[in-house]
């Protein structure tokens, strides 16, 4: 697993998870598996503009497009780049 | 005809998948005053059937108290029906001025405003005091309707773990570049029935330079010695900058809500908040029942001390027969179920034991939370209480959920 990967991870096991023993992947539902709702989703938008130095239009924050690591990290990749 | 064939199949589509989900809302029509005994008809044309109600936030029990409905007559003879104008055109009468001052009184703020409901002062007070040089910082559990105020606001919307105060104190600590943060929260979460650490927050909005907002719909009229509220169980009278609550619960039922707090604050309000701005004055007869209301409660604290004795019974009673309830001291108490169709299920048998109580599963409550969630009231008796638990034990042990562990509950219904 790449960088922007883990990070996005560690933060979201740290930001969002109650329970200690809960686990979660690079592909683990995080928005439709309830993990995560849209109104909390912001903290981790804002994090990712910050931690980035980037800009995420809210059209590009959608619950679809944030629902995994993985696909998080491919919206993050594509305004770095 | 603008209304398509190709809108209504739509929106036909969208109630069919609301109820394949499981998540169609039905009413159920109460012949009678609310009350803790009341007539319901349900299903619709049923016989209508005396239940016992265990799922109204009429806490202290005024929503058909004799003098409150006296005082409404009496209201809508001296002020008449309607006011036909907002607040500030022609439609602030001399007893909407009244309430708020007791309200400002009772709640020993500095200042208050009216709405015409809690919903509409959460909606509105965000927008009119912050900008986007500013940060809204929220408990993940606060009621939708501030969830709601706050992305109608241009602030940065930012939440932290519930009740979790070193969560809070991260983001307090994140976000110091910001014009002003304010901490928001409730002063008790209506689906678990639990208080804000309103202390602590206060304490680490002194550290950080924070405001405080608080909703206490759940709380006002009854927590604390008083019945202020969960300013005044923790402690932290005049701390709070924020109020909003609601007189559509324990203060007579109604409907009305408010913002009271400091008075730039709810100056802003007067001149800013779109929902006071645009819609109607309370009306009249609503304001002086209202009245009423408060002269009761700063009158005798004697409903919120049966309401607080009735709670403990209640939650004593119903973990001495062995049910899983969520800790705390308020009225609301929630009977842990973890599985949807368990809620449903119990719910329904409660009902044909004469006991209305309503099961809650997600997207209401995070998945796998389901409960039945049960509200004590001042009109509530013991014998009332009584015969509510019979019934719950009796259905409980139907389903054999007496004296199990959540993980026991679980193992047996799934989540």
């Amino acid at each position: 697993m790449e960088d922007i990967e883990n990070t996005i991870l560690e933060y979201v096991i740290d930001e969002y998870l109650e329970d200690e023993d809960d686990e979660i992947g690079p592909n683990s539902p995080l928005i439709s598996s309830g993990i995560v709702d849209s109104f909390s989703m912001v903290s981790l938008k804002t994090f990712l503009e910050r931690k980035y130095n980037i800009s995420i239009p809210d059209d590009k924050a959608t619950p679809e497009a944030f629902d995994t690591v993985n696909r998080i990290a491919d919206v993050v990749r594509s305004f770095i780049s | 005809m603008a209304y398509s064939e190709k809108a209504r199949n739509f929106y036909q589509g969208e109630l069919r998948d609301i109820k394949e989900g499981g998540l169609f809302k039905e009413e159920r029509f109460i012949q009678s005053p609310q009350s803790a005994e009341i007539k319901v008809e349900y299903p619709s044309g049923a016989q209508p059937m005396d239940v016992i109600n265990m799922c109204a936030n009429n806490y202290l029990g005024l929503s058909s108290h004799p003098e409150v409905i006296k005082a409404s007559h009496q209201g809508l003879d001296d002020r008449g029906f309607g006011m036909s104008s907002v607040r500030f055109i022609c439609g602030t009468q001399d007893i909407h001025r009244t309430l708020e001052d007791k309200l400002t009184k009772f709640l020993e703020t500095e200042d208050t405003i009216l709405f015409a409901s809690c919903m509409d002062a959460n909606a509105g007070v965000f927008e009119a005091v912050f900008n986007d040089q500013d940060v809204l910082i929220a408990d993940r559990l606060v009621h939708a309707s501030i969830v709601d105020g706050m992305r109608l606001c241009k602030a940065l919307n930012e939440s932290y773990k519930h009740s979790n105060m070193e969560h809070l104190e991260k983001k307090l600590q994140t976000y110091q570049d910001a014009r002003f943060r304010c901490i928001v929260t409730d002063g008790v979460f209506s689906m678990d029935g639990d208080t804000a650490k309103l202390d602590e927050i206060c304490d680490l909005a002194e550290k950080y330079d924070a405001l405080v907002f608080v909703d206490d719909s759940h709380a006002t009229g009854f927590l604390g010695k008083r019945g202020k509220g969960t300013h005044e169980l923790k402690g932290v009278l005049g701390r709070i900058d924020i109020i909003t609550t609601t007189l559509g619960k324990a203060l007579g039922g109604a409907s009305g809500g408010c913002v009271s707090g400091r008075k730039e604050i709810v100056e802003m309000c007067r001149q800013r908040a779109r929902p006071y701005l645009f819609s109607n004055a309370m009306p009249p007869v609503v304001v002086a029942a209202s009245n009423k209301v408060m002269d009761l409660i700063m009158g005798s604290t004697e409903r919120r001390d049966k309401l607080e004795n009735n709670t403990k019974f209640w939650r004593k009673s119903l973990l001495e027969a062995g049910f899983d309830i969520k800790d705390g001291d308020t009225p609301i108490v929630p009977i842990m179920l973890y599985n949807a169709k368990l809620s449903q299920d119990m719910s329904r048998d409660l009902y044909q034991e004469g006991i209305y109580a309503i099961g809650f599963f997600f997207p209401v409550v995070p998945k796998g939370q389901a409960r039945i969630r049960t509200q004590i009231s001042a009109g509530h008796d013991i014998n009332h209480l009584e015969r509510a638990l019979e019934a719950f034990i009796k259905v409980g042990k139907k389903y054999n959920i007496l004296g199990k562990t959540k993980d026991e509950i679980i193992e047996m219904y799934g989540l």
